[in-house]
């Protein structure tokens, strides 16, 4: 312990976040991907991932040691230092939430003041890695692919913080822990059912899932941004994705959904309400993968028409709506 | 080729093909783009051209035929038909009722599962991922029933001159029965999948609209010809087979775009259950082959012969000189000439319209490639 009591117990509580975060980002991209597979399966009447471990469940770690283990090709004309930085860059950002995201009462790196503005201004990070992918691959349908994504996020962006921004009025904080402590008797997707909508279409955009994948379009541009990627390069983009889709239905939980306010207590519930937090996020997961094994993609004009025509001037509306009655 | 004009900074050219997830093929396309506008387009051709029409110069006839399934292997029966229909009709074979009911039926059957396929590539191309693996279900079903009377599930040389190879039995019967039921409740579902979906109206409507002008300036047939409104169909116009007997229609739109030639695909694919379903009824008894001589020659002069295919009209156009090797065949397919309005069309497009413009075509690459 006198090794210990050389560093300050902020430094060690910061190490240990970390490792928690980083392990439960890891652990959590395996069990989206299996779900997602298994999902996608059943949906298309076939049984997914059978072979590896009993039902497959191993299929995902394997598929991991494959990435890991594959050889990191980097075409020739490329821009090498921003190659190898865009997948990490991507990374990063999908990490750095978790640090205010409320699991429990007690689960929680950290309760910043400004927890949820902290968020939003990590996750516009993700959309300069795809610009970065795009831009030094040298590929023209990477380009295409980074390109959309700039224009994608960037439209949809408002909305999010539009919508944000009418549950923040009416919590009068922008804490994570207090906008949860604010609906212990009611969640705000019964007061704030639009922006709840909003938010969960936006965030669909923001992270680039189907039907608004136009970034990585498959029957369009190959593959988009991540065209030239190959084994880790592709598989920290893929591990950013999941990190953004967790994120983004954490953030739905907690504004609209009660955090981890369960129908009935538990035990130790500071501790235990967890449980609660992971159905609701998990829910909202799986009704995302849902969404994008079901629906066409849509076109790229028609998606920046729903976020400046119909999206925007709904949540203005609502928040306006929204800032008079809680006003008054 | 296209030319990039040096003084036009504006435009770059972006190169579709030959590997690409939605051009189905070696089909490979220059595009010429402003943006995500299309300026100017080229499709490129070639990759698999496997001189079929030399080739059919330099054998007899009968050993050429084993070439025609694979010009186009997703609705090969067609082509059967076509290229024995075609020697019937240079030497003047009879081909008994029960032969002629047998390959409508199995003819149709392979229209569905080719419009079936299309169906869902054409989803992916727009893409909606699940939708295919429902219609390889029903394909399936189909390639099965085949599999079990032809002996092959793709490339199929079923038909002879004079007949066909083996007669159908009950089970081929009841099983077609039981899969044409399914195939209607499976309608249902397409129908609220992928036909009232709002994303999927919206990416085509208004989208590759064919005028009717130009759908007879590129002389396109099929689907994409019926799409634009004209009602030409090999199978009313030109009846072949035992065609004239059987009620059937043939389904139109009405403004040429994208919507309108998935629609005219789906609505053909109830008039084939129909076509089957009263040639079910109607299957006479008697011999599956009439009477053919050992050796056929072809008799000097030329001939042709059209069937519809699932993707437009097949045409071949035969030159005899009084022995068993043609003297020259032509081959018409439908693919090539619906391709070929795509520059026209796609200017000034987006490129995910082109794609669903391209896929809503229906090309198959190694017909146009032979």
């Amino acid at each position: 312990m006198d090794f210990l009591s050389l560093f300050p117990p902020e430094f060690i509580r910061i190490i240990i976040s970390s490792i928690i975060i980083v392990t439960f980002i890891f652990v959590n991209a395996i069990i989206m991907v299996y779900l997602e597979r298994k999902i996608a399966g059943h949906i298309q009447r076939r049984p997914g991932p059978m072979e590896v471990g009993p039902h497959g469940i191993l299929q995902t770690i394997i598929d991991g040691i494959k990435l890991i283990t594959k050889q990191l090709i980097i075409p020739t004309d490329v821009n090498k230092p921003l190659f190898r930085l865009a997948p990490l860059l991507s990374f990063t950002p999908s990490i750095l939430p978790f640090i205010v995201i409320p699991f429990s009462k007690s689960f929680q790196a950290r309760d910043l003041d400004l927890g949820i503005v902290f968020i939003l201004a990590i996750s516009a990070i993700n959309v300069l890695a795809l610009l970065v992918a795009g831009w030094a691959s040298d590929n023209k349908y990477s380009l295409f692919g980074a390109m959309r994504a700039v224009s994608q996020n960037i439209a949809f962006e408002v909305p999010i913080l539009l919508s944000i921004l009418s549950v923040v009025l009416m919590t009068n904080t922008f804490s994570m822990q207090g906008i949860v402590a604010a609906q212990n008797k009611i969640w705000f997707v019964l007061l704030q059912p639009i922006a709840f909508i909003v938010y969960f279409i936006s965030g669909l955009a923001e992270t680039n899932r189907a039907p608004f994948d136009l970034p990585e379009a498959e029957s369009e541009l190959t593959a988009g941004f991540h065209t030239e990627y190959s084994g880790m390069g592709f598989g920290l983009f893929f591990l950013g994705e999941y990190g953004n889709m967790f994120i983004v239905s954490s953030i739905a939980t907690v504004l609209f959904l009660g955090g981890w306010h369960g129908p009935f207590p538990l035990p130790f519930g500071d501790f235990t309400n967890i449980i609660w937090f992971m159905i609701k996020v998990y829910a909202l997961l799986i009704l995302m993968v849902q969404i994008r094994w079901t629906y066409p993609r849509v076109r790229f004009d028609q998606l920046l028409n729903l976020a400046w025509k119909y999206l925007i001037p709904i949540s203005i509306v609502n928040l306006l709506i929204t800032a008079v009655i809680v006003k008054l | 080729m296209i030319q990039q004009d040096s003084t036009n900074r504006e435009s770059f050219l972006l190169n579709m093909g030959p590997q690409h997830p939605s051009t189905h093929g070696v089909l490979r396309v220059i595009l010429e783009m402003d943006g995500e506008y299309i300026v100017n387009l080229e499709p490129v051709l070639g990759y698999g051209h496997r001189m079929h029409e030399k080739m059919a110069e330099s054998r007899a006839w009968q050993s050429f035929y084993a070439n025609m399934p694979r010009m186009d292997y997703v609705g090969a029966l067609p082509f059967n038909h076509g290229y024995v229909g075609l020697i019937e009709r240079m030497t003047g074979i009879e081909v008994p009722k029960r032969a002629e009911y047998i390959r409508v039926i199995t003819s149709e059957l392979n229209r569905l599962s080719s419009h079936l396929l299309w169906v869902g590539a054409f989803l992916l191309d727009l893409g909606a991922f699940t939708p295919i693996l429902y219609t390889f279900d029903d394909r399936e079903h189909i390639l099965d029933i085949l599999e079990d009377i032809t002996g092959s599930r793709l490339t199929y040389s079923y038909y002879r001159v004079g007949g066909v190879y083996r007669d159908v039995d009950y089970k081929f019967i009841n099983k077609t029965r039981d899969f044409l039921i399914r195939l209607k409740e499976r309608f249902k579902i397409y129908k609220d999948l992928v036909t009232d979906n709002i994303i999927f109206i919206k990416r085509l409507k208004g989208v590759g609209i064919i005028s009717q002008d130009m759908a007879r300036r590129y002389g396109v047939t099929g689907a994409v010809l019926r799409g634009s409104g004209i009602k030409y169909d090999i199978r009313k116009n030109e009846p072949y087979s035992v065609y004239p007997e059987l009620d059937f229609e043939i389904p139109i739109g009405h403004s040429g775009d994208s919507f309108d030639r998935y629609i005219v695909k789906m609505q053909e694919m109830e008039q084939s259950i129909r076509i089957i379903d009263q040639a079910l009824d109607r299957l006479p008894d008697g011999p599956f082959k009439g009477k053919v001589p050992k050796k056929i020659s072809l008799p000097p002069g030329d001939y042709n012969f059209a069937v519809e295919t699932a993707r437009g009209e097949l045409s071949y156009y035969m030159v005899g000189d009084g022995s068993e090797i043609p003297y020259r065949l032509k081959i018409r397919v439908p693919s090539y000439s619906n391709l070929s309005l795509l520059p026209e069309l796609c200017q000034g497009m987006l490129l995910a319209d082109m794609v669903a413009t391209m896929g809503s075509l229906d090309l198959v690459i190694p017909e146009i490639d032979r």
